[in-house]
């Protein structure tokens, strides 16, 4: 009983998202507020209807019904609970529930927010929002129905795939989604303008700060994919330029480079047509995104059941989004005021300089990601684009992007003093270039890359901090006017600041991980010891060990240090007898920012383990950055002046002081 | 400087990151691409040694021989063609004789395809996409009928070496 009204009420929810596809616009072209008025109502319905339908499949696994398909295909009984929870999503079809969930939640949180943008603008808004959540109820109901009866059932369930039966589910995939949905407001409010025809300061914004939720959701979304990623699968990669993790990679730079073209809309009322084209585009990728990893067109992890239907469905859902949008952006862009002027060394031309940086090296992301599908399509030629590709591509572009970051908050707007940013800089640039020569007398031979990107990661981190040192006057003031003036410092600015500084972080454990990673493969008895970077491990005993649903081969280790014992590693080898898969639990420690970490191979018959041991230095930066990011982005949201309900019109805050 | 001025450079500035992507881009693809091949593509393209590639197949049962020091050798299979695969390292998770794997290396002057890594990229029905297809082309597909199939995850698990 509890399925089927689950599937009723995704049923009523489509029916409700036609209404809001319809009547809001068409209250909006008439301006009858009541008609506009709609689509809020409806909007709140669809997600009570959805979040219905999500909670009825959530009942059907808690309670293992496996006469649910769906369910007898990725749950077991005696799974954790946890899991339980977590593998409503871990599939094709509750995971596209989860993405009609978000969005439908989005929609409600304009309608209750929104109560302060223009009737029109709103009612729009919601329209399109109402446009997107059509295709993707019908993507579910016609192809990938969750909630599919088996006639006879089965006494026990499948059991999820063994790799995803980690907390990891719980975390990286709702994250994901928050951003890659979350665009989807930036696009309904492009569209909305588009179709309104009106776009000014007001417009970026009530825009930018839903961009900005989206943007760091995105960015926790993929650092914690990372992070899975890392020690789940055994061998110590955190980035593979797998397609699918470039499909996640694609939005994130895209609306990176929309929050900063947005800001320069906001304060200066320019690039108008650039930031609508951004935020087509930004959501445009989220949708190539799902299309790439739900059609089945790639074989990786995140790929579930594939079926040439559902890829035909989401191809055309894509075309009609995609191409509806960039059709209507021809057509109405060219009738968009332009907006203020600004000399090329200024804010706005840093901004520009980001923007197109960003865009460049997202495209080389795009063309590494689709070349293959495409040749494949042309010629029948199967190749792999893979790290070197991207690591010859990207690289270089994001090089001069850093090098820019420090120079665009000390660029005034309008017209700038390069000559002048350039001398405040001074002091980051001068410990850029001691951190390269120390790590380059340091390491005596070492990789040639490392000095440099050290050096470079230094300058990015001081350099963020220059603008807030100053202008809180630190080091010239008495501390308590420093730290009273950095209380008034507006939040925006303490948020570029920490942003810009965790870039650097970012670039300092990427460098460090990838240049002075070291690394051991050997196979061990029971007795037997390795070293690696001044850490001895000693295998002690091999033991074997029984869990919920699987069963494992624990491998225990003392790891020392000059002779001291420092802690006790426990890698070990599960086997899911369900699915006759077994995964690779590695163990790791950590000191300071640096981790050791080790994984178990296979025995050989004479009772010996292979054993994969790695140490990498400052690995954790790489996360960390991406933490500290989402707080600069979560400083920023917190500024008043940026408040969804803070509004202002566009003629005044163009005169605002900049900052 | 004219509004048009300001525009143009604005254009040049744009042109010139793209062309420098572009560049980037043709020079990558030129260099750091691999191509995938099966068995029998290795035999009729007259592979030359040493250069890279991504061999795919099955693992050929019983081929499977464990070394001293983490050696390890197995045939990789087409149905029509077989390859000697050598490797030093350690197997991913999903690596089983009968089943589908891809591996990256070269060609030695001997004829045996030295991998430096080995990826089981799995789909629900436990073959990577390249080998299916591979295998289709030899005619030593078949389509399992019946049952549900295993649903659920691929898994793009690496070895590295």
């Amino acid at each position: 009983m509890i399925p089927e009204l689950g599937h009723y009420a995704l049923v009523l929810a489509l029916a409700l998202a036609l209404v809001q596809a319809v009547v809001p616009l068409w209250g909006a072209r008439a301006n009858d507020a009541t008609l506009m008025g709609v689509g809020a109502s409806t909007a709140l319905a669809q997600f009570v209807f959805v979040a219905a339908s999500f909670g009825a499949l959530t009942a059907a696994y808690v309670g293992s019904d496996f006469t649910v398909l769906n369910v007898f295909q990725n749950s077991h009984s005696t799974m954790p609970l946890v899991y339980k929870f977590t593998s409503v999503w871990g599939n094709h079809e509750g995971s596209m529930l989860l993405w009609v969930l978000i969005l439908a939640l989005f929609g409600a949180l304009v309608a209750l927010f929104g109560s302060n943008l223009p009737a029109t603008l709103k009612a729009n808004v919601l329209a399109v929002q109402a446009w997107i959540a059509c295709a993707f109820y019908l993507f579910i109901l016609i192809t990938s129905n969750p909630f599919a009866r088996l006639a006879q059932a089965p006494a026990e369930g499948r059991d999820l795939n063994p790799i995803l039966q980690d907390i990891g589910l719980a975390v990286h995939p709702p994250l994901l989604y928050l951003g890659y949905v979350g665009f989807s407001i930036s696009f309904s409010f492009a569209i909305a303008a588009l179709i309104d025809g009106k776009i000014d300061a007001a417009w970026a914004r009530w825009v930018r700060p839903w961009t900005l939720v989206a943007w760091m959701f995105l960015t926790l979304g993929i650092a914690m994919g990372s992070y899975w990623a890392y020690y789940e699968l055994g061998w110590g990669g955190w980035w593979f330029w797998d397609p699918v993790e470039n499909a996640s990679l694609m939005p994130w730079i895209a609306g990176t480079a929309l929050l900063h073209s947005a800001v320069v809309m906001e304060k200066r009322n320019a690039l108008k047509i650039w930031t609508i084209l951004l935020a087509i585009l930004t959501f445009s990728l989220s949708l190539l995104g799902t299309f790439l990893v739900r059609s089945g067109v790639l074989t990786s992890v995140h790929t579930f059941a594939t079926d040439p239907s559902r890829g035909v469905f989401i191809l055309a859902i894509l075309v009609l989004f995609i191409g509806g949008a960039l059709a209507l952006y021809a057509w109405r862009a060219p009738a968009l005021k332009q907006g203020g002027i600004f000399a090329p060394i200024s804010r706005e031309g840093a901004l520009v300089f980001n923007n197109l940086f960003l865009t460049s090296a997202c495209a080389t992301v795009f063309v590494g990601t689709l070349y293959p599908l495409a040749l494949e399509a042309l010629t029948g030629d199967k190749i792999s684009v893979g790290a070197p590709f991207f690591n010859l591509t990207f690289g270089p572009l994001f090089v001069p992007l850093l090098i820019a970051v420090p120079f665009g908050p000390l660029l005034a707007w309008k017209r700038g003093d390069l000559f002048g940013a350039a001398q405040r800089l001074i002091w980051a640039a001068a410990l850029g270039i001691a951190a390269l020569a120390v790590t380059f007398a340091i390491q005596r031979g070492g990789p040639v890359l490392a000095p440099f990107g050290v050096g470079l990661a230094v300058y990015v981190m001081i350099g963020a901090l220059i603008d807030p040192i100053e202008r809180i006057g630190l080091f010239r003031q008495p501390y308590a006017v420093a730290f009273a003036r950095a209380r008034g410092l507006p939040r925006s600015a303490w948020g570029t600041a920490v942003a810009h500084f965790a870039a650097g972080m970012l670039l300092f454990g990427v460098i460090a991980e990838s240049q002075w990673n070291s690394e051991r493969i050997v196979s061990l008895k029971p007795g037997g010891s390795v070293s690696v970077s001044g850490y001895d491990l000693t295998l002690d005993q091999m033991v074997p060990r029984k869990g919920p649903n699987y069963s494992e081969l624990i491998a225990r280790f003392t790891v020392r240090r000059d002779g001291e014992v420092v802690d006790v590693l426990e890698p070990s080898k599960r086997t899911f007898p369900q699915r006759q898969m077994s995964t690779t639990e590695a163990a790791l420690l950590t000191r300071g920012a640096s981790q050791l970490y080790l994984s178990l191979g296979d025995v050989a018959a004479d009772g010996a383990i292979a054993i994969r041991l790695y140490h990498k230095p400052l690995v954790l930066l790489i996360w960390f950055g991406c933490v500290v990011m989402v707080l600069g982005g979560a400083l920023s949201l917190s500024d008043r002046r940026l408040r969804v309900g803070a509004p202002k019109p566009a003629r005044k805050s163009a005169l605002q002081p900049a900052e | 400087m004219t509004r048009k001025q300001r525009r143009l450079t604005l254009i040049g500035a744009g042109l010139g990151v793209l062309g420098l992507a572009a560049g980037l881009v043709l020079y990558a693809l030129n260099d750091a691409i691999v191509f995938f091949n099966s068995p029998s593509d290795v035999v009729e393209k007259h592979i030359a040694p040493g250069s890279r590639i991504r061999l795919g197949g099955l693992v050929k049962p019983g081929s499977l021989v464990r070394g001293d020091n983490l050696a390890i050798r197995f045939e990789v299979t087409d149905g029509n063609k077989s390859l000697p695969v050598s490797y030093t390292g350690i197997l991913p998770d999903l690596f089983r004789e009968g089943q589908g794997v891809v591996t990256e290396g070269a060609m030695d002057v001997a004829g045996t395809f030295k991998a430096d890594s080995v990826l089981a990229k799995h789909d629900e029905t436990y073959m990577p996409k390249e080998v299916a297809d591979a295998l289709k082309k030899q005619g030593h597909w078949k389509t399992e009928g019946g049952g549900y199939g295993l649903a659920g995850g691929a898994t793009p698990v690496g070895a590295k070496k």
